[in-house]
């Protein structure tokens, strides 16, 4: 087998004395999707965080094939390596949608100016937004500046992409828009790191899924298997609180049998 | 009013506040290098430096800018340094200064939302890059009103400095007054000279602030 892009070492992560990773290892291979879940506070998106530098780890290794990324002073070599989207987009206000783009391909990765505007103008007419490129961010939906948000990263041609939740402050009608091309961006191959709550597109990118409990990954597996019989009770629950509705309506539907009986 | 008398010392008022205006933007300039220098240095908690820092900007914004001065001009010399009164009036304003373009240019970096910050960090962008193209734009759409209040402010110190013996517009005043006895017309001339100064900063301030406004970015992150 392949050596992984990711090696996550038995990290350890404590804010104020309370851990909140405790000995979570985590490999992640070229072209692999793997989306992380589990309930609010169990520490996902430090687990994301330390991946990038953004928080530091107590204890353990981090990895990017063979250089330790873990500890280093200064991470910006390895962060243009590694993209990263937020739940609130954190588009640069002052800057036109183009000139988002732009900012890190010309001055992080220092290439000439025609060559990543081409790029960037083919990248937002893929993600349909290629009419907004010198729209101002606030002129934008919350969907449109996720879209933008996501080009932003790829424009750095990252070896891996962490996403954290991007879809947890859209309007439901705008969730499809991003996750279709988090998907498309799945189906070209790049390795992504995922942290969502939405289960139905877990289950549709997912190569393998993590959920993570109190600090620790408690349970591991193939989406298929994973979203149709948990081996844990613990994840068993946490799938059925997002099945409210459907089992709701299926209780229904038995009442209405039982009903029809009488 | 004695008009023949003004336009006799008009020409005095004139180099009176040239001097005003030449070490005041010197200052200006100074106190805007090391105000960045200071507030950069606690936004990023550079170990030592932020504390230095901090210890800096609460001594020069509690003691008096005479006090500074003084200290510049009369105490150094008995440890052996000797300045000139020009040296000394830039020192002493950018000391001043400095402390008070920190807690503006402060005020500008902590409105900026932290996310932001990240979002440069996570472009791979260096330190250096993210304060120059992320942090630093938006910030001073924030602190522009504060960092322009500041230019008045030391500008006016810049009276000062007639206590270093310099001809600055004050010490123009005070002479011409003492001479020749007419205070209604010198102290005339002093508030159209101040004036003729300041009157465009304050313009510029309004103008840019609204300008900024209408850009409409800064602390106003919307979602
Ligand atoms: N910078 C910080 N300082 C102190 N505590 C923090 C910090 N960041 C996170 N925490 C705490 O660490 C725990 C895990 O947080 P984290 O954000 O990783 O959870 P999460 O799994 O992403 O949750 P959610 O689904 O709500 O986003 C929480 O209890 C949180 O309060
Ligand atoms: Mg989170």
């Amino acid at each position: 087998m392949m050596e992984p892009i990711l090696r996550v070492k038995d990290i350890h992560k404590a804010f104020d004395g309370s851990g909140v990773l405790k000995g979570v290892s985590l490999d992640i291979h070229e072209g692999e999707v793997v989306v992380i879940i589990g309930p609010s506070g169990c520490g996902k998106s430090t687990l994301l965080r330390c991946i990038n530098g953004l928080e530091r780890v107590d204890q353990g290794e981090i990895w990017l094939r063979d250089q330790l990324i873990s500890g280093l002073k200064d991470m910006h070599l390895v962060r243009q390596k590694i993209g990263m989207v937020f739940q609130s987009y954190d588009l640069f206000p002052h800057m036109k949608v183009m000139d988002n783009l732009l900012l890190g391909p010309m001055k992080a990765l220092r290439k000439p100016r025609e060559a990543v505007e081409a790029e960037a103008m083919e990248m937002l007419r893929r993600v349909g937004l290629a009419e907004k490129a010198q729209a101002l961010p606030r002129t934008l939906s919350g969907g449109q500046k996720q879209r933008v948000a996501l080009v932003r990263a790829m424009l750095m041609h990252p070896e891996l992409l962490l996403l954290d939740e991007i879809t947890a402050a859209l309007d439901p009608e705008m969730v499809s828009e991003v996750l279709n091309v988090v998907i498309d961006l799945a189906e070209q191959g790049m390795t992504m790191a995922i942290v969502t709550h939405e289960m139905r597109f877990a289950e549709a990118v997912a190569d393998r899924v993590l959920f993570m409990e109190q600090g620790v990954i408690a349970e591991e597996g193939a989406p298929a298997s994973f979203f149709r019989e948990p081996k844990t009770e613990r994840a068993r629950q946490f799938l059925q609180s997002f099945t409210y509705a459907s089992t709701r309506k299926k209780a229904q539907e038995t009442q209405a049998a039982d009903v029809g009986l009488a | 009013m004695d008009w023949g008398f003004i336009g006799s010392h008009v020409m005095d008022f004139v180099a009176g506040a040239w001097v005003t205006l030449r070490f005041g933007l010197y200052g200006v300039g100074c106190s805007l290098v090391l105000g960045l220098l200071c507030c950069l240095a606690r936004y990023f908690r550079v170990p030592v430096l932020r504390s230095v820092a901090h210890g800096y900007i609460e001594l020069a914004r509690n003691t008096p800018l005479l006090v500074q001065l003084f200290f510049l001009y009369a105490g150094l010399p008995r440890v052996g340094v000797r300045l000139s009164a020009e040296a000394c009036a830039v020192i002493g304003l950018t000391f001043l200064g400095g402390a008070y373009m920190s807690e503006a240019f402060r005020s500008g970096l902590e409105s900026v939302e932290k996310s932001q910050r990240e979002a440069g960090e996570c472009l791979g962008l260096t330190r250096a890059q993210n304060i120059r193209y992320v942090l630093l734009p938006q910030a001073l759409a924030t602190a522009a009103p504060a960092l322009f209040a500041n230019v008045i402010f030391l500008i006016k110190e810049t009276s000062m400095f007639s206590v270093l013996a310099m001809m600055d517009l004050m010490n123009v005043a005070d002479t011409l007054r003492t001479s020749g006895g007419r205070t209604v017309e010198v102290l005339f001339m002093l508030v159209v000279a101040y004036l003729a100064l300041l009157l465009p900063v304050s313009l510029a301030a309004t103008f840019t602030e609204r300008r900024l406004r209408y850009a409409g970015f800064g602390n106003q992150h919307s979602v």
